[in-house]
């Protein structure tokens, strides 16, 4: 199983990021074999409009089962519903606390979007 | 003469200058507020509005039964307002730019069009009928302001002296706002924050090649960064504006400049006078 989790890092012990679309990038860690991989977010930083959506679009692409973040706007969440993704809501905390937690069962599957658009 | 009034920066009294441009005016004169995110005008000329119109925009309906799920139109799209998994795909409309592209792409012809609202625009005229209030207004939530702003536009002809108010920025509702416009005022104040952002606004209007000149409101305080950036840039400095209390004042209450600074009518009575003669710096 992959797990994505939004972080202006590059490791496991980065914090989480606190937005969604307009996150630095993504960690994608694989349960598989413990390893993770990078994936580029920049473009929508600083995106107009339409960042959850690209955001949403680029952690289908890496082929996440999962992604843990702080919140769901109403594209991104239509978008990663339709391609799949499950969505679960983070802890504060660093990007592995979030994964062991997940993986213990100690987080909240979300099955709507829980902020406006531009939140 | 169609003047837009502008400015980089938000907040350094556009509307101000733009509500005091027409009302200095001794001809019939319209006003143009195209800050459709939040046109503002309106509280300073109060006009009586007598129509109201719709603006409507084209965005993508999909035919399901004819869609193969290529996600042609997906790849197309370069505002993210379709998206597909090899599904057909979910439409986001107010990300829709309407250009067109995804019913060109599409192999199946399953891509038509539908009108959707975005927001309207109110014709109206105060001062006895001397001035007409054109007004746009982006419906709440809308993110597209352009196609509000080019119907405010397609309301105003070149025989009537016309003031523009524009949004502030620099992005697309400000070249929408400024084009077809013989002349620019940009509104600054004489700060850091009016300096930085004047400097992106003449860049823009350089681009456009449309003359321009600098309006400094409040310009006896803050520093003189603003003016020597002008005098090195050979910019002119069309009118200054003190710094009163009776302005926010006047402001606070709905009045105009010339309640507040009585002596800055003639000063704006002369604007179109010194265009039409051309700027000499």
């Amino acid at each position: 199983m992959k797990i994505a989790v939004p972080s202006p890092g590059r490791t496991l012990e980065s914090s989480i990021d606190g937005r969604f679309g307009r996150a630095a990038g993504f960690i994608v860690y694989n349960t598989e074999d413990g390893s993770f991989t990078l994936a580029d977010n920049g473009q929508n930083m600083n995106a107009g409009q339409g960042a959850g959506v690209q955001a949403a679009q680029n952690i289908a692409a890496t082929g996440a089962d999962v992604v843990i973040a702080p919140s769901f706007g109403p594209k991104a969440f239509q978008v990663l519903k339709a391609a799949g993704v499950k969505m679960v809501f983070s802890i504060v905390g660093t990007v592995k606390e979030n994964i062991e937690s997940f993986i213990a069962g100690k987080l909240k599957e979300t099955d709507n979007a829980n902020v406006e658009g531009h939140w | 003469m169609r003047i837009a009034v502008a400015s980089g920066k938000g907040g350094t009294g556009k509307t101000t200058v733009a509500v005091a441009l027409t009302l200095a005016s001794q001809e019939p004169a319209v006003y143009a507020d195209c800050d459709v995110e939040e046109p503002n005008g309106s509280i300073f000329l109060r006009p009586e509005v007598d129509r109201v119109e719709k603006v409507l925009v084209e965005v993508p309906e999909i035919d399901e039964s004819k869609c193969n799920a290529c996600g042609d139109c997906a790849r197309f799209c370069q505002f993210n307002a379709l998206v597909s998994f090899n599904t057909p795909p979910l439409v986001f409309s107010d990300l829709c730019h309407s250009c067109g592209g995804c019913e060109l792409v599409c192999p199946t012809g399953a891509i038509s069009w539908k009108k959707v609202p975005v927001g309207e625009i109110s014709f109206g005229t105060s001062n006895g009928g001397r001035i007409s209030v054109i007004q746009g207004k982006l419906d709440v939530g809308g993110s597209l302001a352009p196609p509000v702003i080019r119907q405010v536009k397609a309301q105003l002809t070149d025989d009537v002296f016309t003031v523009v108010d524009s949004p502030p920025g620099t992005s697309c509702p400000v070249i929408e706002s400024l084009g077809e416009a013989d002349y620019v005022l940009l509104v600054t104040e004489a700060t850091p924050f009016g300096l930085h952002d004047l400097k992106l606004a003449v860049e823009t209007v350089r681009e456009l090649g449309t003359p321009f000149s600098v309006v400094i409101n409040r310009f006896d305080e803050g520093d003189s960064g603003v003016e020597d950036y002008c005098a090195s840039e050979k910019i002119h400095i069309m009118v200054r504006i003190p710094h009163r209390r009776e302005m926010a004042e006047a402001y606070s209450r709905g009045g105009n400049l010339f309640d507040a600074i009585p002596e800055m009518l003639d000063v704006f009575r002369n604007i179109p006078v010194t265009i039409e003669k051309g700027v000499e710096v």
